[in-house]
């Protein structure tokens, strides 16, 4: 019965999380996506969200900038840059996310790269979406 | 001949010096077992990641539009060591050997018509390396005020290396650092991280083919400058195990070195006091011989 499939959520640290799930679901480049058990083999980039991982000893929730998802059949990993688990994060935490994301915004609109000033736009967006879905 | 007051003057000395040293043994070896666990935390990451982009450029590498961290640049004409030390020296020979390795490097490559630039980490390798390269310094990163090794270090070195390499000041990128092996054998070592080489997979994962999202060229193109901060990070961290690993021996060979003078200058003690003795005895015998 392949009902989970091992999950494991790696940092440039340390590891943050290894254990079975039945469901994961991911903030993907391209948008969301939920990935179950006998998935097709995929790796995707993940832009800053929550990362919401369900499996038979309870549920988990992690904060995930900068990195990518590697999907096979009977495993994934995650490899983020930076991860916390959700009832960690703090305003303060999110404070210099969006902090930098502007920096980086403004550096891009500076140099005049219209498709880095988008991006740049869009990261600075999605940070600041995340803060109001955490209701912080 | 010293005097018995010199003597012991000496052998005090030798004995505080051989507390420190011990002392520093124990501090370097707490801190190598903190450096090493460091450095075991972060490889399950590192190899995931360098899995990945071995067969991301395994099917992009071989096209024209791959990204320029990738084919490089076309040229080998300016080459960039990166010679990551440490901040502290008594260490026995560790700093020596990285800049050493470096320097034969550079040697080498100006011999071949190169451009040599060096980057800088950590103080020592800077002071090692400055009477022969230092009109190649283009920089330097001061880890004196770190405490403990992040990501965000390595980022910081990577945003400096990677916005030198798109102004085009350099073709290739070189690290040098010590790889860890045990407390006493650190291997100095060079590493190409520009452009980018990655190690052939193995196992079965090898024949999986994946979907890529966004594409390929896209996830190549996000992911290679995060692969230069990863082989940075795993290299500093390396580079710390082996300083703290280094250290370690050489405090402990300084230990047993001051042990065995102790030893020595005790042996010279004690004669010169028994000297001093029998001439006194022979004094008094004689003395009392000539009444």
């Amino acid at each position: 019965m392949a009902n989970t499939m091992q999950f494991d959520l790696v940092s440039p640290e340390r590891s943050l999380a290894s254990f079975p799930v039945s469901a994961v679901q991911i903030p993907g480049a391209d948008g969301d996506m939920t990935a179950m058990p006998d998935h097709a083999p995929t790796i995707t980039t993940l832009r800053p969200g929550i990362l919401k991982a369900e499996g038979p000893d309870g549920n988990a929730e992690f904060l995930v900038t900068g990195g990518f998802a590697q999907i096979n059949a009977d495993a994934m990993s995650v490899l983020a840059e930076k991860a916390i688990p959700v009832g960690e994060v703090t305003r303060a935490h999110l404070d210099e996310m969006i902090a930098e994301a502007r920096a980086s915004h403004q550096n891009a609109v500076d140099q005049g790269h219209h498709s880095i000033v988008d991006e740049a736009a869009k990261l600075l967006a999605d940070m600041e979406a995340l803060g109001t879905h955490m209701s912080l | 001949m010293p005097s018995l007051k010199d003597l012991k003057n000496r052998i005090e000395s030798v004995k505080s010096t051989r507390k420190i040293t011990k002392a520093m043994q124990m501090v370097a070896a707490a801190k190598l077992r903190r450096a090493q666990e460091a450095a075991e935390s972060s490889r399950p990451y590192a190899e995931r990641f360098n899995t990945v982009m071995a067969g991301l450029a395994a099917s992009v590498g071989g096209s024209d539009n791959a990204p320029m961290l990738l084919r490089g640049t076309g040229k080998d004409d300016v080459h960039l060591l990166v010679v990551m030390t440490a901040e502290r020296g008594l260490c026995g020979g560790f700093n020596s050997s990285i800049a050493k390795l470096a320097r034969v490097k550079a040697e080498e490559l100006r011999g071949k018509g190169k451009t040599v630039k060096v980057l800088t980490v950590g103080k020592k390798g800077r002071d090692a390396l400055k009477r022969d390269l230092g009109e190649f310094f283009v920089g330097h990163v001061d880890l004196s005020e770190v405490k403990r090794l992040g990501y965000n270090n390595a980022q910081d070195i990577a945003r400096d290396v990677l916005g030198r390499f798109d102004a085009g000041e350099f073709d290739v990128a070189t690290i040098f650092f010590a790889k860890f092996q045990n407390v006493v054998t650190q291997i100095p070592t060079a590493q190409q991280i520009i452009p980018a080489a990655f190690d052939e997979v193995e196992g079965d994962d090898a024949g999986t083919l994946y979907d890529y999202e966004p594409s390929e060229e896209a996830i190549l193109a996000d992911l290679l400058p995060k692969g230069v901060a990863t082989a940075i990070f795993s290299a500093l961290l390396e580079n710390g195990a082996s300083e703290q690993g280094a250290r370690m021996s050489a405090m402990d060979n300084a230990t047993r070195n001051a042990g065995e003078m102790i030893d020595k200058l005790t042996i010279q003690f004690n004669r010169s006091r028994q000297a001093v003795i029998t001439n006194e005895l022979i004094e008094i015998i004689s003395g009392a011989e000539a009444l």
